[in-house]
């Protein structure tokens, strides 16, 4: 197994360049100067080159490329454009905010849809089955930036039990553990949840038929134990592989929480993803993306090791 | 996900000598699953809309007006209400069809035939061809789709073709993954061999032996994906990363009418319940034909 893990994360190392290697190219693929939003429309051509000159835009591609890579591993992505902040700070300090959203959503989504799936999965074919199995296909199709818009109309507009958009009532600088501020919460990461909960809730589901159809779960009824036994047996079964599935969903949900963080102008990577777009701040996004796509590899590959770990019967070659 | 070969099936129905070709079985299979034709119905309605559009709009949908802004659901003359503009909503939600379709269509396509023929070349050619092909599709996979897919366009710029390219993007690594899997376990086997044995070239091999064992399986993952392409397409109109206004498209048009929830919350809700219509519809006629084509002998 130890030689399973060390190629595991030999083989992370060149993805990682690579990830690395596309974010490096995003400056390069979008259209016009990389600096007009910093330089005014008629600053002169001299100013131009002292510019470039200054953010290293003219040497060759490779060795930008080296020295990019070489500063982002002593954590130096380089300063924001629109606010002249170290990139680094920037995101981190966004990212904490969205895994608060997204590990919140991870477990509502995981233990619904865990729920749904195993009792479609336990009686199979009923009304039950059909009724989870239809509120799995929901959570897949909902376009989630719509649902917090009317889950905003409705908890908010209308109820007014929920505020609609915002961090805390002082702004996000003040983030505290009370009500005040953990009401906030509540409307982005229960939208944030219908994914994993309908892709859960459909792993589970086939999770569970497959393992109540294998013999040792015929055997275990034979020997006269008892239906929570046996279930305990099943959950023992499914519960690694539904682990791993809400593992890399956290990864897809801060990933892809710009849609939402966009509704809720929750101040989390997606929103400041949001703002590096807008206000053309392409280290700002570069760096945003870089620090997302590796947490988002890292953590397939803590998922992968836990698995192995976790499951002896998984052998991998 | 295991790939799924198919040869030919045929239902042994007593009595009766019958032969259908796997396709006729399929579709056989297919239009007995209500759901499944109720999401065909559907997706119909839409496409039919949206051709038909210029004929079935009740109103110009870029005609504003000022005494017709932001107006309720069933305001005389405005079936719909009006937008934050005052255009009808009734008549930019048929014509919304025909970008939303294709912006969510079309990336899968692409992808379908690209992504498709890079893992068909990389699953037979087996080597360092395949290494090379596929560590470039891991390094794409190795984004969350969304992010992927706002990174791109976020870089490129807003605009149609541009959202097009991301999503195309986006798409490819999928396709190709499960194509160059099929693929290699098509390449592997016996009637292939024969094949190779017999003389056929590389070509003539993958033309008959592989392109349709492999076709079947790509294209109902394929399918699968449309949903998704859906709301990614919508979502970057959304944020102002695809179509520009004032042509309509639900997502864009889900963004514009944001600041009137409060005024006027079910009109503001309305693109969004269409692109949540077509997103669940392309769902269940996904999940159909894969039941559909999975049939376990």
């Amino acid at each position: 197994m130890l030689g399973y893990l060390l190629r595991r994360l030999l083989y992370a190392l060149p993805i990682m360049l690579g990830v690395a290697f596309l974010c490096f190219m995003l400056v390069h693929i979008a259209p016009g100067d990389p600096l007009v939003s910093i330089l005014p429309a008629d600053a002169s051509a001299e100013l131009q080159r002292q510019m470039m000159r200054v953010y290293g835009f003219d040497r060759p591609l490779p060795e930008q490329f080296l020295r990019w890579v070489w500063r982002a591993l002593h954590g130096d992505l380089g300063t924001s454009i629109a606010t002249s902040r170290p990139v680094t700070g920037e995101v981190l300090k966004a990212v904490g905010n969205t895994l608060m959203i997204a590990v919140l959503a991870s477990l509502i989504g995981f233990s619904l849809g865990s729920l749904f799936g195993f009792v479609a999965g336990y009686f199979r074919n009923s009304w039950a089955d059909r009724l989870a199995s239809l509120v799995s296909v929901i959570g897949v199709s909902l376009p989630n930036y719509w649902l917090g818009m009317v889950l905003v109309i409705v908890f908010s507009a209308q109820l007014m039990w929920l505020p609609a958009t915002g961090a805390g009532p002082g702004g996000s600088g003040d983030w505290r553990w009370d009500w005040a501020h953990f009401q906030y919460l509540i409307l982005p990461a229960v939208t944030m949840s219908f994914i994993p909960m309908g892709i859960v809730a459909r792993t589970v589901r086939a999770l569970v038929a497959d393992t109540l159809a294998q013999e040792f779960v015929i055997g275990l009824r034979a020997r006269g134990l008892s239906e929570g036994g046996v279930l305990r047996h099943v959950v023992k079964n499914c519960a690694p592989t539904a682990l791993a599935v809400v593992g890399l969903q956290l990864g897809y949900l801060l990933g892809g929480s710009i849609l939402i963080e966009t509704v809720f102008a929750w101040p989390g990577t997606g929103f400041l993803l949001n703002q590096a777009i807008f206000q053309r701040d392409l280290p700002l996004l570069q760096g945003s993306i870089l620090i997302l796509a590796l947490f988002f590899v890292l953590l397939n590959l803590l998922v992968d090791v836990l698995q192995t770990v976790l499951d002896p019967r998984i052998e991998r070659g | 996900m295991t790939a799924a070969i198919h040869t030919s099936v045929t239902p042994a129905a007593p009595g009766v000598v019958r032969s259908r070709s796997h396709l006729a079985n399929v579709l056989h299979r297919l239009v007995r699953n209500p759901l499944a034709m109720v999401s065909a119905g559907i997706i119909l309605l839409l496409i039919l809309m949206a051709v038909f559009a210029p004929w079935i709009m009740p109103h110009d949908p870029f005609a504003t007006s000022m005494l017709k802004r932001l107006k309720p659901i069933g305001t005389p003359g405005l079936p719909l209400g009006g937008d934050e503009l005052g255009r009808d909503l009734l008549s930019r939600l048929i014509l919304g069809a025909r970008l939303s379709l294709f912006m969510g269509i079309a990336p899968v396509i692409l992808a379908f035939i690209l992504g498709g023929t890079l893992g068909i070349i990389a699953g037979y050619a087996g080597g360092w061809l395949n290494t090379v092909i596929m560590r470039c599709i891991d390094v794409l996979y190795a984004f969350p789709s969304v992010l992927l897919a706002i990174a791109l366009s976020g870089a490129l710029g807003a605009g149609i073709t541009n959202a097009l390219v991301s999503l195309t993007i986006v798409f490819v690594p999928q396709i190709a993954r499960i194509a160059e899997s099929v693929t290699t376990a098509v390449r592997r086997s016996d009637y292939v061999d024969a094949a190779r044995a017999s003389g056929a070239s590389a070509l003539l091999i993958v033309r008959k032996q592989v392109l349709g064992n492999v076709i079947g399986p790509i294209f109902v993952y394929a399918t699968s994906l449309i949903s998704v392409s859906m709301i990614l397409a919508s979502g970057l109109s959304f944020l102002g990363l695809g179509v520009k206004p004032p042509e309509p498209e639900w997502g864009l048009m889900l963004n514009t009418l944001r600041t009137a929830i409060y005024s006027q919350p079910w009109v503001a809700a309305l693109p969004g319940l269409l692109i949540f219509i077509t997103s669940v519809s392309f769902n269940m006629l996904a999940d159909g034909l894969r039941s559909a084509m999975e049939v376990k002998q």
